[in-house]
């Protein structure tokens, strides 16, 4: 195992050039050591002007996902070893236009998950008084799996369709809309396929499946959207049959 | 939705780093998802021949042996050769995805992926050797 590793990391500094470039540094590479480890200790020791956005550091708070030689990743859960001897390139995340470094906007993606409502929607609330609305264990693991979601976005710098289509909702706020609207508590699916019908929702994925191969936590969006696609293709004919009936998303 | 960000005097400039047309050559799943979009021109190509096939029974005699003539020609014959991996390829991709795709359950309990791929593969079987009966008794 090589003692150090040169990491080769996007500088972007929109003060003093107008695009991208990489810098070499040199960090030391123990095998408990994450890509994350190598950044900080650029950091703290070689280059305080390195930016970048971590948090946790324990796979938790989906902020420190870049692109690692190529693949995304969350940088917390990568080791640096694995890349031994070297050198292993860091770059932000793809699809994303980048602020500085390793730091990309967020903004569309965060419009996004709003917008699919990604909450109990009700017709009727019942008052407190009545009490909580009750789920059983097989209702909760109908929808538990999409809901680990950490919203790293991950999954949308794996998505091609992203990068082409900015307007595309993307895979993690369609299996965010998703885990609600398989939640047995939750009303408000019909609310949400009325945005996710859109081309830019479920029918702009065209299933390459990459979103659901990098995602960390194994929430499976492109599973969610094809079933989502299923469910609104078998509302679409069970209108025809009964026009007045009302289908469950 | 609108994406364009708002620019002010200090707002720094983004770094919008163009998407390459030659991005899908760079990893294996988007070369196979390319040839797998790429696969529906053969599988049009294969309804259209069938078409044709069906025309040319309708049209007689004269009209079947054309059309076999046609078939046989070397261009037509290279084409559904390739078109004929093209489908299967088509076919397989879409088994093993439709597993992600389809949720079933049986009583309370969920129907595990393995078994609904297997029920692809079984009714593909069936329609083949049902196929195959009817043509080649």
């Amino acid at each position: 195992m090589a003692e150090q590793i040169t990491m080769q990391v996007t500088r972007y500094r929109p003060e003093v050039e107008t695009d991208a470039s990489f810098q070499e540094y040199e960090v030391p590479c123990p095998k408990d050591w994450v890509i994350l480890d190598g950044l900080n200790y650029v950091k703290d020791q070689l280059d305080g002007t390195l930016s970048y956005r971590w948090s946790c550091r324990m796979g938790v708070c989906g902020s420190c996902g870049m692109m690692v030689n190529g693949e995304p990743k969350l940088t917390c859960a990568t080791f640096l070893a694995d890349y031994a001897p070297g050198p292993v390139k860091v770059e932000p995340l793809r699809n994303f236009p980048v602020i500085r470094d390793l730091v990309v906007e967020i903004g569309d993606f965060m419009r996004k998950l709003v917008a699919v409502k990604p909450w109990i929607i009700r017709k009727d609330e019942k008052p407190v008084s009545q009490g909580e609305y009750l789920q059983t264990p097989d209702e909760l693991d109908e929808y538990k799996q999409y809901s680990m979601c950490i919203n790293c976005m991950l999954c949308y710098s794996a998505c091609p369709i992203y990068g082409l289509d900015p307007q595309f909702i993307g895979p993690a706020a369609i299996a965010l809309a998703q885990r609600y609207n398989l939640d047995s508590r939750d009303e408000g699916s019909p609310e949400r396929l009325e945005l996710l019908s859109q081309h830019e929702g479920i029918w702009g994925c065209t299933f390459v499946g990459e979103c659901t191969e990098v995602c960390p936590k194994h929430v499976d969006p492109a599973g969610a959207i094809q079933r989502y696609k299923l469910t609104a293709a078998m509302d679409w004919a069970k209108s025809f049959v009964m026009p007045k009936g009302k289908a469950d998303a | 939705m609108n994406n364009e960000p708002i620019y002010t005097a200090y707002h720094p400039r983004w770094l919008r780093p163009p998407m390459s047309t030659y991005w899908w050559l760079g990893k294996w799943p988007y070369v196979k998802f390319i040839l797998r979009e790429l696969s529906s021109i053969f599988v049009a190509w294969f309804v259209i021949h069938l078409l044709l096939l069906f025309r040319a029974v309708r049209g007689g005699e004269a009209a079947y042996q054309r059309f076999l003539d046609f078939s046989a020609h070397p261009v037509v014959l290279t084409v559904n050769v390739v078109a004929f991996f093209f489908i299967v390829f088509h076919a397989l991709t879409w088994f093993a995805v439709a597993p992600q795709a389809i949720v079933a359950h049986m009583g309370k309990k969920r129907v595990p992926p393995l078994l609904i791929a297997a029920s692809h593969y079984g009714a593909w079987a069936v329609v083949s050797a049902i196929l195959s009966w009817l043509l080649l008794r």
